[in-house]
């Protein structure tokens, strides 16, 4: 008998309320890190982290053991990340994203935070794909686990990956 | 990996915030929430599985394991913090209001100014140049675990020990209280307002689009197979008694209209069933008719020994009242109605899936009732391999001349193994061949996978029903139990040829799963659905006549002639069934004519039914009717009601007319 990560969602898919519980708590914080991570903005991973928690019970059914339970849940993240943009249709969001962008300006003084902000901007300008992939990417995962949670090839995550850093490092060069 | 790359990863880690500990407290509540919804009940009882009382910390071993490399030092403090937080419920109140859970993803940017100090060189290496913006600063995490002993020492040893020293340590003051981790978050996460959540359901429903309106000048034949279920009835009762509208899906017609008993004329000696055909005028149409088919089956004097396997679900998620002591419960009702020379065996599928009552005379009743006692749930569901015993001691009870059946008893989940209904039903159509009978009764809401139970029943030449009171146990298992459990003809078809002379457009009323095509009507090879001992099915066409305003598409200027046909028949019904144990189907054949005997009233009742069940379905064809309408006539015609059936559905239809105002 061992409580690995699997063991857990095995039993909470099976309705176990404690296994459920305590296997949430493990992996909250990571994957509202992810969500930030794939989102760029503060108040959208909160939003999208919600979306995942509501969401979980039902997906957590589907969870058979084949795949490791951080690898499944990034998947989970990223689906709901993308059900999350389709949904959003109008700009609406978008101006909110704005608005704690400048709450995040105001607060931010030293050069580093500045630095920080600006790296979140051109984070949040790259196309859709490419973000996904980055943030699984700076999530420590390899260039094959992200393949799989995205169902891509790993050569086209590697490409995304060059991709993205070309464009950032453009922007970069723009902004400086 | 470039070093550009790098540098991003350590300014992305350090841009990412700390989640929002209100947000956070919500969003588990929320989850929490959906995963006892999930379960069908709010039952904190719920048994945790063996795995969940062994410790935590064979997990975060797991998890130290699994940790990429760089990286690893740093984080295992915030591992263990997190850890410990669990472990110890005493201290996680403050924690999660504070909100210093710190989690898998603080430790980079935002560790504790303590513990780096006490981090190994390499590590600090890792730390040093990532900006530490965020005010959250960890320093409570060592104040929180003084009152500990082992906790200190992990959190301050955490860089140098080893693995095994942490399980070491950890482990005997964690064990005991592991499995008390989730309670001890409670308080604290409840006290924020809870946050409504969005509907999840897992239930499936097997449905389809409501039949379409036919031009019976281009497609005359209407064919289908009969469909003795009740199950959908009883899921639209659970539902209105719950409060809210069925889902759509969920509304099969014909079950509802099925689930009533009618006065119909019985059959002749000899004949296994007959059929009574009747027309009248469409209560929600004035300009159309509907064209009733009631068939009637025999009732049984004289019937062979009974073989019964019940084949139990015992997972965990049976373990509610609704369920598992439900089902304990409709058995011993059951078992009353046997006669001494039946035979009974209990299969059970869970983790510990076997045989637990090996094939038993009825008479020995206590034997029986304290196998049926000794039941219960916990475990998973693997259907397919108790599915599989089931039928092999049905096999080994089956004698000649007797009927085998086996009787599956679960909340419809089939979450191990053939989850995929095509598959099982692939699986039980194989095995419908070796004579045995298969019945499905669905128990409890929220897990219910109906599509699942209708695959199984129409496979396996039986029926599926659901169970969500003991009333209802009452009138499956024991007022029915002859016509549940003993066939009289096999493979029921129903062919009607609508005549284009007579007959402008018609549609069949539900029967939308159990269509099939022309050239299987004939074809002795194609399943359908079978009827048993007393039972009744109804069939109700609404058909438009020719020459009437309600009809809703044009006549074909180039069409066909039907001039000089003869208008007096508005079409012919073909029967076809086959006698249970033989291949070969029989035909009844009979005109349908315009000038048919007028529907008795008590049969009335079931086009209440049929008008209510469209309404709910959302039909576009009903006009002004309303529900009201139909409780108008449902009252007009309830009749004697011996059982009080007729009178609760005119309840439901006044809590459903409630419902949608």
């Amino acid at each position: 008998m061992d409580v690995s990560d699997e063991s857990l969602a095995l039993a909470a898919a099976k309705g176990d309320r404690a296994a459920f519980a305590a296997l949430l708590e493990r992996v909250y914080d990571r994957l509202f890190a992810l969500a930030f991570r794939l989102t760029g903005s503060r108040a959208e991973a909160e939003d999208l982290t919600q979306d995942i928690c509501a969401a979980l019970p039902a997906k957590l059914r589907s969870f058979q053991g084949q795949a490791k339970v951080t690898t499944w849940l990034y998947r989970v993240a990223v689906n709901a990340a993308h059900d999350r943009r389709r949904r959003q249709t109008t700009h609406a969001r978008a101006a909110e994203g704005w608005g704690d962008w400048e709450t995040n300006r105001r607060a931010a003084n030293d050069e580093d935070a500045r630095k920080i902000i600006g790296l979140q901007t051109m984070i949040r300008a790259l196309p859709n794909d490419l973000r996904d992939t980055l943030a699984l990417v700076l999530d420590d995962l390899t260039h094959a686990q992200a393949a799989d949670i995205l169902g891509v090839s790993e050569g086209t995550v590697s490409w995304r990956i060059s991709e993205a850093k070309t464009r950032l490092r453009k922007m970069k060069e723009g902004i400086e | 990996m470039s070093d550009d790359l790098d540098d991003l990863k350590d300014l992305m880690q350090a841009a990412t915030p700390q989640a929002d500990p209100a947000r956070k407290a919500e969003n588990l509540v929320l989850a929490q929430k959906n995963f006892d919804d999930l379960q069908g009940s709010k039952d904190k009882r719920r048994l945790s599985s063996v795995r969940s009382d062994k410790g935590l910390f064979r997990g975060v071993i797991h998890m130290f394991a699994n940790f990429p490399l760089r990286g690893a030092l740093v984080s295992s403090t915030a591992i263990v913090a997190v850890a410990m937080i669990a472990v110890f419920p005493q201290f996680s109140g403050d924690s999660v209001s504070n909100g210093p859970l710190g989690g898998l993803t603080s430790f980079s940017g935002n560790s504790s100014q303590e513990t780096q100090v006490e981090l190994s060189g390499d590590a600090e290496q890792a730390i040093l140049g990532q900006g530490s913006d965020s005010p959250d600063i960890h320093t409570d995490l060592d104040v929180e675990f003084e009152p500990g002993l082992a906790e200190t020492v992990v959190v301050e040893e955490a860089a140098e020990i080893s693995l095994d020293a942490v399980e070491m340590r950890a482990r005997p003051s964690a064990q005991p209280v592991a499995r008390s981790a989730p309670r001890g978050l409670a308080p604290a996460l409840t006290a924020e307002p809870a946050i409504i959540a969005p509907e999840i359901n897992t239930e499936t429903f097997a449905n389809a689009d409501d039949n379409p309106l036919k031009v019976t000048a281009e497609d005359p034949v209407s064919t289908f197979s009969i469909d003795v279920d009740t199950a959908s009835y009883a899921v639209v009762r659970n539902s209105l008694m719950a409060g809210r509208l069925p889902p759509v899906e969920a509304v099969r017609i014909e079950e509802m209209i099925n689930y009533f008993p009618y006065d119909y004329a019985a059959p002749q000696t000899g004949q296994a069933f007959r059929p009574t055909v009747s027309v009248t005028n469409t209560p929600w149409n004035e300009g159309t008719q509907l064209v009733h088919i009631a068939l009637q089956g025999a009732q049984v004097t004289e019937r062979p020994p009974l073989n019964l396997v019940f084949l139990i679900d015992t997972s965990g998620s049976m373990n509610q009242a609704n369920k598992l002591p439900l089902l304990k419960q409709s058995f011993r009702l059951m078992l009353g109605q046997l006669r001494p020379e039946d035979e009974v065996s209990i299969v059970t599928y869970a983790g510990s899936a076997g045989r637990v009552l090996d094939p038993t005379p009825a008479r020995e009743r206590a034997k029986i009732l304290a196998a049926l006692e000794a039941l219960d749930a916990g475990g998973s569901t693997a259907g397919q391999a108790g599915l599989q015993q089931a039928y092999a001691t049905a096999a080994e009870m089956a004698e000649d001349g007797q009927v085998s059946r086996v009787i599956l008893a679960t909340d419809g989940d089939f979450n191990v193994g053939l989850s995929d209904p095509e598959a099982l039903k692939d699986y039980i159509a194989d095995k419908r061949d070796s004579g045995t009978y298969l019945s499905v009764l669905g128990f409890g809401r929220g897990n219910l996978d109906d599509a699942t139970m209708q695959a199984l029943a129409q496979n396996g030449n039986g029926t599926a029903s659901y169970i969500d009171t003991l009333s209802e146990a009452q009138k499956v298992l024991v007022d029915q139990l002859s016509g549940a459990l003993f066939p009289i003809a096999d493979d029921v078809k129903i062919q009607v040829e609508w005549n284009p002379a007579a007959v402008a457009e018609y549609r069949l009323i539900g029967y939308e799963t159990r269509a099939l095509k022309r050239e299987d009507f004939n074809n002795d090879k194609v399943d359908a659905g079978d009827i048993g001992a007393g039972h009744q099915v109804t069939a109700i066409y609404e058909v438009t006549p020719v020459g009437s305003d309600a009809r809703l598409t044009d006549p074909l200027r180039y069409g066909a002639a039907t001039e000089g046909r003869d208008p007096s028949e508005l079409g012919f019904l073909r029967l076809r069934h086959k006698t249970p144990g033989v291949e070969e189907s029989q035909l009844i054949e009979t005109p349908i004519l315009a000038d048919m005997d007028e529907i008795s009233q008590d049969a009335r009742f079931g086009i209440a039914i049929a008008g209510f069940g469209q309404i709910l379905r959302g039909s576009d064809l009903m006009g002004d009717w309303s529900i009201d309408d139909a409780i108008g006539l449902a009252t007009d015609t309830r009749g004697t009601d011996p059982f009080g059936y007729r009178q609760e559905a005119i309840g439901l239809m006044r809590l459903a007319s409630s419902l949608t105002d």
